[in-house]
């Protein structure tokens, strides 16, 4: 009995050394431990066995059960191993063809610089404004103190529809809706189109962007508009910069000025980007002026407020490297892609 | 505004050496608030030219036109110059570029041979200096310069033209002189002046203002009065008119000193009377007119507005017609001159003019402007006017005028001035508040500061209020003396800070902006590029989208002044903007395109008093390899992404810009709200667009209406789906919408899902049919549905089908 059981351990041995695949490590655990294996055929012959051999025997059996059964296990993780190696290697492909692309689009490079501008405002705690492109003569003027008359309007120059009816020549007409409408604190930006009869070149267009900011609480001071602009510029055109404040004149302002910023291109040395400046001129604010205020219902012995005013289309020449201002509004794909 | 550097510094004791301290002045008056443009120098463009004399000439043997000249340049330095200048010749004073020289434009001067004989530098004429002729009487633009013929160098000696050899030919000519360009804003009337700039000048530098001293030299016993009487009819146009008469006129070339001012500061020569007027308009702001007498008739000048069709001549040479609105100055006949604006050409200076009648007037600022806009003509008079002069400045210019008529010798000075005078300047008190001035300005700068920046501008500081000087009518209110204070304190000087001790208050986007950002990143991640366009454009495109002629799109907000046609009506469709882009990249060659742009159209509204409305799109445009269920994919995909459940899309045959049969209106919420669809081809051709175009519209409002930003959270299913297939016949022109609404209806709340995934219309069907096949899923959320239960719901659907559509099951 011994010697059978030794027999069926040495043959099995030899087999499962030839199996070399998983099915056929299968047909023999079947041959060998299924219902009708050889293994399986002499532990039911165990009953006609004497007591002194059976337990000798059971042993023997249950060691070769288990040997076997480590062996089909491990074999069979082997040879898993080998065939997946096998489909894996089979299925191989050129990684460096190129990809099956999803087609994606992109932002306006215009509105990309208004998206930016916008993050830089909501985080200091503004809300967006808007209003009406096709504005009445009295909030893109008069409420500004631009009467009638008023040389400022030369500079301006402005496409009518009626007499009292235009399109705005400067988003600060929000500034007017906004205070009529809202109590302070205010404090806004307001991106929009505005309209001046400028012949197409590559500098100018009858249509262009401006983004303009208000803050209208008590205590406001012009310490504050600096601060706020700094921050907006080192956001924009890298913590680096530096800027300036040039006095200027706006009619709705007082007082005014122009920021410059130092150059981002040559750090301040003069270059073709800066003229040779060492600065570049990015945007026009003031305090706003006590005769608007109080034009809006706004008491300027209680509140005071800034306001600024940024051109688009500059600040994107600037930032991409754009030297024509009619290709933003071509739409040319070949342009857009760049963006 | 250009001002020549030295004539500026001439009223001031600023010191100007060296190029740094031009930068310097330059940097210094662009951070006071006087903004630097340029500056120019003709001298720096011009090297190593100096005066030469012509010692010897002689032919060049091998030209016929060329000649060999001797030149003196220097002590005991002679050149040989070869030249073809017709005019040179021995003896004259001539400008020669030495070797290595450098010309206008960046020319460079070599010694070289010209035809085999050595020249050693080159003669040069105005135009090589870059010098116009016709500033230097007597000069030419036939041949080189030749001093003594120029009137300011005719009168000197041969020793003293000696003199000038070896010198420089740029400061000889008196053209070496540094232009500084200001930008000047429109509330510096003061600042178009000379001797505003310099005022400016002076403070900012921390130096001393010199005003020029003026003094009268009145000739005789006459009166100014006797010859000449003033009348101002419109006392609110015109609050002062002063005249003086000067006669025994001698009309002839000013002196340079003057010449060169005025063409340095861009204004040209023409004779002394007329440079006088000009260059008191340069020094003071205030322009000034000079009449002659002969032609004022009757001995009197009328200020009063025009009469309507009233004509006049002015010195342009153009007919001039006025109505009620323009101011002219008048004699008992008519008007000599637009007031303020321009003179009239039958009552200017000539050159045998004997006796004049200068001018010094303020006008009404509105007024001129108006008169010159609608003359078309701006000039440097108007545009003074126009900010604003004061009565002071206009009397000291008719002084000055008077005292250079003395100086240059140009006539008598008649006693006194006709001095009109009907509205006096009044001195104005501001409110000097230094604690309003320090909150506003976020500063603490004491007031002994603040009144020494307001004392050296002139103000008149007083307790709690000042009074500004008369030249500054720009100074009215508080803020504005917080702003002189700022630019002298220092803009940069100011200590920053963040909105410090104001109320918090939250910055963020309102939901409508929060929805057009998600839907132009959506229509990014589709393919698509956002695109922007103007917002006007050519009233012709409403015949390229086949418009019918009482097609309310062409009721266009209409732009009264367009920059042209193309630009002239305010856009009703986003069609023609977005066919544009597409027509462009086809034009480009750029193959399958896709753009989106989120903008407004305009619609007019019955009272023209009132704004239009505006509506805001959202707009689909593309070409190229694709069909109307691609870009209606993308439109249901931005629905989608905005969480929008309820939108149906239903045929739309009668659009004209868009293909009958492939066009579709879009409903929101049951709500019309935009279109979808291919570009009839016809339109396509008149945009030149590629025939596979399409285009989608969408309101944004009902968009924004109808999308969730916070779903509500629905609990997934705990029993499993059973899917059935469901394939009908029905006739071709039921549509698919009607078909689902039926499925829908009939399939009840266990009806979880329907999609079309197969269409068929070809012979395997009979004519005039379709074929429809769904898959449908069903759940029940409380219990596992059986097959019985399926059936049940899925012979109520054929049922719904079959009745309402004569749908049958396909076998």
């Amino acid at each position: 009995m011994l010697e059978q059981l030794e027999k069926i351990r040495q043959e099995f041995a030899e087999k499962i050394n030839e199996a070399d695949n998983v099915a056929e490590v299968e047909k023999l655990r079947v041959a060998y431990m299924g219902k009708k294996g050889a293994l399986t055929a002499v532990l039911r012959g165990m009953g006609s066995l004497s007591p002194e051999e059976r337990p000798k025997i059971g042993q023997k059996a249950n060691e070769i059960r288990d040997y076997m059964e480590s062996i089909i296990t491990s074999r069979t993780r082997e040879l898993k191993e080998k065939e997946l190696e096998a489909k894996l290697a089979s299925e191989t492909i050129d990684v460096t063809m190129p990809g099956t692309k999803r087609r994606v689009g992109g932002l306006h490079p215009l509105n990309q610089v208004i998206d930016e501008m916008k993050n830089v405002f909501i985080g200091m705690g503004y809300e967006i404004a808007d209003g009406p492109e096709v504005e009445y003569d009295y909030y893109n003027f008069e409420a500004l103190n631009i009467p009638e008359g008023h040389p400022a309007r030369d500079t301006q120059d402005t496409f009518y529809i009626t007499e009292k009816i235009l399109l705005r020549t400067q988003t600060s007409s929000v500034q007017i809706r906004v205070m009529e409408n809202k109590k302070p604190p205010i404090k806004i930006i307001c991106p929009g189109k505005v309209y001046r009869s400028d012949n197409v070149d590559a500098t100018h267009s009858p249509i262009f962007h401006q983004l303009e900011g208000l803050v209208v609480d008590k205590g406001v001071t012009m310490g504050d508009l600096k601060g706020t602009l700094e921050i907006y510029a080192k956001s924009m055109f890298g913590s680096d910069v530096k800027v300036r404040f040039r006095p200027h004149h706006f009619p709705f302002t007082e007082p005014s000025a122009e920021m410059d910023v130092s150059c981002w291109t040559c750090k301040g040395e003069g270059c073709s980007m800066c003229k040779g400046e060492g600065y570049i001129e990015v945007l026009g604010c003031g305090m706003v002026h006590p005769e608007v205020l109080r034009r809006c219902g706004i008491d300027p012995d209680v509140y005071s407020g800034f306001a600024f005013g940024i051109g688009i289309e500059r600040t994107a020449m600037a930032r991409f490297g754009v030297t024509d201002m009619r290709e933003f509004f071509e739409n040319d794909v070949r342009f857009l892609k760049q963006f | 505004m250009k001002a020549p550097l030295k004539w500026l510094v001439s009223y001031t004791d600023i010191e100007i050496e060296n190029k740094e301290d031009i930068l310097k002045f330059a940097s210094d008056m662009t951070m006071s608030g006087t903004k630097v443009e340029g500056i120019e120098n003709k001298a720096d463009e011009i090297s190593k030219v100096v005066v030469g004399k012509c010692i010897e000439l002689y032919p060049h043997e091998n030209s016929d036109h060329l000649v060999i000249c001797k030149m003196l340049v220097g002590e005991d330095n002679f050149l040989q110059v070869v030249t073809g200048a017709p005019n040179a010749r021995v003896g004259g004073f001539i400008p020669v570029a030495l070797d290595g020289a450098t010309l206008t434009n960046g020319l460079k001067i070599k010694k070289g041979k010209l035809r085999g004989e050595v020249s050693e530098g080159m003669m040069c004429s105005f135009e090589e200096l870059g010098l116009d002729y016709e500033d230097y009487p007597g000069g030419t633009d036939d041949g080189v310069i030749i001093l003594q013929d120029l009137e300011d160098f005719k009168d000197m000696t041969e020793e003293e033209l000696d003199q000038l050899v070896g010198r420089d030919i740029m400061k000889v000519l008196g053209a070496d002189e540094s232009v500084i360009e200001f930008e000047v804003t429109s509330n510096r009337p003061d600042c178009f002046s000379i001797t505003g700039l310099a005022r400016e000048a002076a403070v900012t530098m921390n130096k001393k203002y010199i005003a020029p001293e003026i003094v009268v030299k009145e000739e005789g016993d006459e009166e100014a009065k006797k010859r000449i009487a003033v009348r101002i009819e419109d006392s609110d146009l015109c609050s002062r008119y002063i005249a003086r008469v000067v006669t025994d006129v001698k009309i002839g070339p000013s002196p340079k000193w003057m010449r060169d001012r005025l063409q340095h500061a861009g204004i040209r020569a023409i004779n002394n009377i007329v440079d006088i007027t000009n260059y008191v308009m340069l020094e003071f702001g205030h322009p000034m007119h000079a009449f002659d007498r002969r032609f004022v008739r009757g001995d009197e000048i009328i200020v009063r507005r025009a009469k309507n069709g009233e004509t006049m001549m002015t010195l342009d040479g153009i007919e001039r017609f006025f109505d009620s609105s323009t101011l002219v100055i008048a004699d008992k006949e008519g008007p000599i001159a637009v007031a303020g604006v321009m003179g009239g050409e039958n009552s200017g200076v000539m050159d045998d003019t004997k006796e004049v009648i200068f001018e010094a007037a303020l006008f009404e600022p509105v007024s001129i402007r108006m008169a010159a806009k609608k003359l078309g003509m701006r000039t440097e008079s108007s545009s003074r006017f126009e900010k604003g002069l004061n009565a002071i400045t206009c009397a000291m210019a008719m002084e000055r005028a008077a005292q250079l008529v003395e100086l240059l010798g140009a006539g008598k000075v008649l006693k006194g001035t006709v001095d009109c005078y009907p509205v006096p300047y009044e001195e104005r008190k501001v409110p000097f508040n230094v604690e309003r001035i320090n909150g506003l300005l976020g500063t603490e700068i004491p007031r002994e500061r603040m009144a020494e920046i307001l004392t050296s501008l002139e103000f008149k500081v007083f307790d709690d209020y000042v009074v500004p000087p008369h030249f500054r009518p720009d100074i009215v209110c508080g803020a504005d003396l917080s702003e002189e204070i700022a630019r002298f304190y220092g803009y940069n000087n100011i200590d920053t800070r963040l909105l410090t001790g104001c109320e918090t208050t939250l910055g963020r986007k309102n939901r409508r902006q929060t929805i057009s950002d998600m839907i132009r990143n959506s229509a990014k991640g589709l393919g698509y590029y956002e695109a922007l366009t103007f917002s006007f454009e050519s009233s012709s495109v409403f015949d390229m989208l086949n418009l019918p002629n009482d097609s309310p799109l062409r009721n266009a907000v209409v732009i009264s002044n367009p920059l042209g046609e193309d630009f002239s009506v305010m856009r009703t469709s986003m069609a023609p903007s977005m066919l544009k882009i597409l027509s462009l990249n086809h034009a480009k060659r750029n193959e399958s395109v896709s753009v989106f742009e989120i903008s407004y159209v305009y619609e007019k509204k019955e009272d023209v008093n009132e704004l239009p409305n505006h509506k805001e799109l959202l707009s689909l445009a593309a070409y190229g390899d694709m069909s109307f269920f691609d870009i209606k994919g993308d439109l249901e995909a931005l629905l989608d992404s905005l969480k929008i459940k309820d939108y149906s899309f239903a045929a739309c045959k009668d659009q004209p810009y868009m293909h009958p049969g492939m066009c579709a209106k879009v409903f929101i919420n049951g709500r019309e709200a935009g279109l979808i669809g291919k570009v009839h081809p016809k339109v396509c051709e008149n945009f030149e667009c590629p025939e596979n175009t399409y285009l989608a519209f969408v309101e944004l409002e009902p968009v924004i209406e109808a999308a969730i930003l916070i779903p509500t959270y629905k609990e997934l299913p705990k029993f499993p789906a059973v899917a059935r297939d469901l394939a009908i016949v029905v006739d071709k022109e039921v549509p698919a919408n009607d078909v689902e609404k039926v499925i829908l209806q009939r399939g009840g709340k266990v009806l979880e899902e329907l999609v079309l995934f197969d269409y068929y219309d070809g012979p395997q069907v009979p004519k005039g049919k379709k074929s429809l096949a769904y898959s449908l899923s069903f759940r029940d959320n409380e219990r596992t549905l059986t097959d019985e239960d399926v059936n049940k719901v899925m012979n109520k659907i054929l049922n719904g089908l079959n009745t309402i559509l004569s749908a049958e099951i396909r076998n």
